[in-house]
This record gives structure tokens, C-alpha cells and sequence, in this order.
């Protein structure tokens, strides 16, 4: 049984306040998304317009973790 | 990250959990003809590994998301169903293209293995697109071995797909196994950005799934309203194959194929 990555591709529309952004995924669902630990540490700039790569939360659906800036 | 190997009794259980799993493959592809039931073969399924002393590992498996838990006893996906097809009253017919999944548990040990069957006649892509996906598997087993990076395995299961024309599934992918289904580390079938951070070393006595998912037209695959079954988005075919391997020092040794007859692949 294969396992799901529950990792989506997305474009980020919106930069709100305190690391926080709206990330339209590549399925068309809109999410609230905040920025991984590590990539805060390494000062990762993310703007409206990038291609990100998102970790659901498994609990809210609504909710997510930008990993990898990818574009 | 971290992958404990598992000790040489540990890997024995495993491979006797497999056996069932590599007989169910090898009894319900022997089943499959125009008008069965997809339902029938997940009794039969039942029945056999029952008879072994094993538990279907798949039933009852919670959503990875949060969706109703697995209903069947293994998975059946036919045609444009890529993985985790619920079996039910669908009646299979000439020219399916049927993926079966199978999973056991007998004495706290996992396997898990899968094969794409070919139901009566089907045009030449489709054949090759199930040829493909095996040679796609093969080719893991072949190169995977103790020091080797994932990436370097996977990389090339990809180039075998994509040069026959085909495309990798990226959403889902394979994982370690052990006491359970699903263990650390993710096995994705291909090389990607993400991929390159989480690649990891195969070291000896490691026991992972290795599971090739290749769709005909456009990598894209969804889920449908059931829940579990994934689709491709196109609607054209796709192909599924899967071992229970453990790493060795010169290669993988696959614990899935049923020791009495080989189911190839």
C-alpha cells in the first residue's frame, strides 16, 4: 500500500503578517501556510508569485508548512 | 536520518508474513477473468491468509489524512485506478488492466507487495506500460544494495520509465516496513528537489517497499470521492508493482515472491 507524501506543490498568492502566507495548491485548495523552521534559519525569502512546496497538516486540511521554496 | 536494520530473526519473520502475501498475489492473479467480482477476490484473499496464520494488514488502516479507514482486505485498481481501489461489486472485464495489492501481518511482522495483471487482450502501449513498470521494480532490485544513495536507485527507475515514455507518480511512494506498514523513510520512485534532501543511505538488513507507480499519459493522480481509491487525472491506464525487499551487501533480496512459483515481474 502505497504511502502519500501529503507534500503538494503550490504558488504563494498573499504575504500576511508574522511568517504567515496564503499558498494556492497545485489542486486548486487554498491554504494558510507558515514557514519551516529551517528555512526561517537560513533567512529563505519567500514572495507572492513563488512556487513552494507544501506539508499538510493531517489534522486541518486548511493548514500547512512551507518546506522548499522550489521555483 | 535515522534507519535501524532489523535483525536476521526479525528479517525471517518478515519473510514468512511475505510468503503469505507473495501466495495471495500469485492465487488471485490466477482468478482474474471477465466477470468476477472484485469483491470475490478480496474473500479469497481473506481466506488464504487466514489459512496461513496472517491478518490482512490493509483493513482498518487509518486515512493518512483523516478520511474512514480502510475498508477491504486488499487493494484492487483497475485501469485508470493507480492504488488503494476498494474491492466491491465491480465485475472485471477483457481488456482491464487489474493492480492488485496485498498486505500481511503474522507474528507482529509486516510484508507488502503488489502486481499489475493483464485481463484478456490489450493494445501494445498498455503492455508495455505494465512491461515497463516491473522493469522499473527489477531495476531496483538490481541496484539497491548496502551503500548505495536512494537517490542514485531511484534516479535510474525513473529514467526507465520516462524513456519508454510513461511518467512517475509522485504524490505516492514507497517506505520502510517493519513491525508496521508504514515506517520511516519515504521511497519515492523519483528524483526530485525534495527528494535530494531526504535521500538517505541503504544500509545492510534494512527492509523497505519499493513500489514503481507509473501512469501512461500525465503523472497527475487523484483521489476520488471513496476516500482511498487514486486515479490518474486523464483517465488512461496506469500500472503498479511492488516488493517487501531487504538490502544486502550486493543487491536487494525481494521477501514478497512466493517461494513455490514465481510470479515474475
Amino acid at each position: 500500500m502505497a504511502k502519500d507524501v501529503i507534500r503538494l506543490e503550490g504558488t504563494v498568492t498573499e504575504a500576511l503578517p508574522n511568517a504567515m502566507f496564503r499558498v494556492e495548491l497545485e489542486n486548486g485548495h487554498k491554504v494558510l501556510a507558515h514557514v519551516s523552521g529551517r528555512m526561517r534559519m537560513h533567512f529563505i525569502r519567500i514572495l507572492p508569485g513563488d512556487q513552494v512546496t507544501v506539508e499538510l497538516s493531517p489534522y486541518d486540511l486548511s493548514k500547512g508548512r512551507i518546506v522548499y521554496r522550489t521555483g | 536520518m535515522s534507519i535501524r536494520p532489523k535483525r536476521e530473526q526479525d528479517i525471517e519473520k518478515m519473510w514468512a508474513a511475505g510468503q503469505i502475501v507473495g501466495e495471495v498475489l500469485v492465487r488471485v492473479g490466477r482468478m482474474l477473468e471477465p466477470g468476477i467480482r472484485t469483491a470475490d477476490l478480496d474473500a479469497e484473499a481473506l481466506r488464504i491468509m487466514q489459512e496461513r496464520g496472517g491478518r490482512a494488514l490493509f483493513y482498518g488502516q487509518p486515512h493518512p489524512r483523516g478520511g474512514r479507514t480502510y475498508p477491504g482486505n486488499i487493494c484492487v485498481s483497475v485501469n485508470e485506478e493507480l492504488v488503494h481501489g476498494i474491492p466491491g461489486d465491480r465485475r472485471i472485464a477483457d481488456g482491464d488492466v487489474v493492480s492488485v495489492d496485498v498486505g500481511v501481518e503474522k507474528d507482529g511482522w509486516c510484508g507488502d507487495a503488489a502486481r499489475t495483471f493483464i485481463v484478456g487482450e490489450v493494445g501494445p502501449k498498455v503492455r508495455r506500460l505494465v512491461e515497463t513498470t516491473a522493469e522499473a521494480l527489477a531495476t531496483a532490485r538490481r541496484e539497491a544494495r548496502a551503500g548505495v544513495l536512494w537517490s542514485a536507485v531511484a534516479g535510474q527507475m525513473e529514467a526507465v520509465v520516462t524513456e519508454a515514455g510513461f511518467s512517475v507518480v509522485r504524490e505516492y511512494v514507497g517506505h520502510g516496513i517493519g513491525r508496521t506498514m508504514w515506517e520511516e523513510p519515504r521511497v519515492p520512485n523519483y528524483v526530485g528537489r525534495s527528494m535530494m534532501r531526504d535521500d538517505f543511505l541503504l544500509v545492510e538488513n534494512m527492509t523497505f517497499a519499493v513500489e514503481p507507480m507509473v501512469n501512461l499519459g500525465r503523472r497527475n493522480v487523484r483521489e476520488t470521492d471513496d476516500g482511498w481509491t487514486v486515479v490518474t487525472v486523464d483517465g488512461r491506464p496506469c500500472a503498479h508493482f511492488e516488493d517487501t525487499m531487504v538490502v544486502r551487501r550486493d543487491g536487494c533480496e525481494p521477501l514478497t515472491r512466493w517461494a513455490e512459483r514465481d510470479t515474475g515481474g
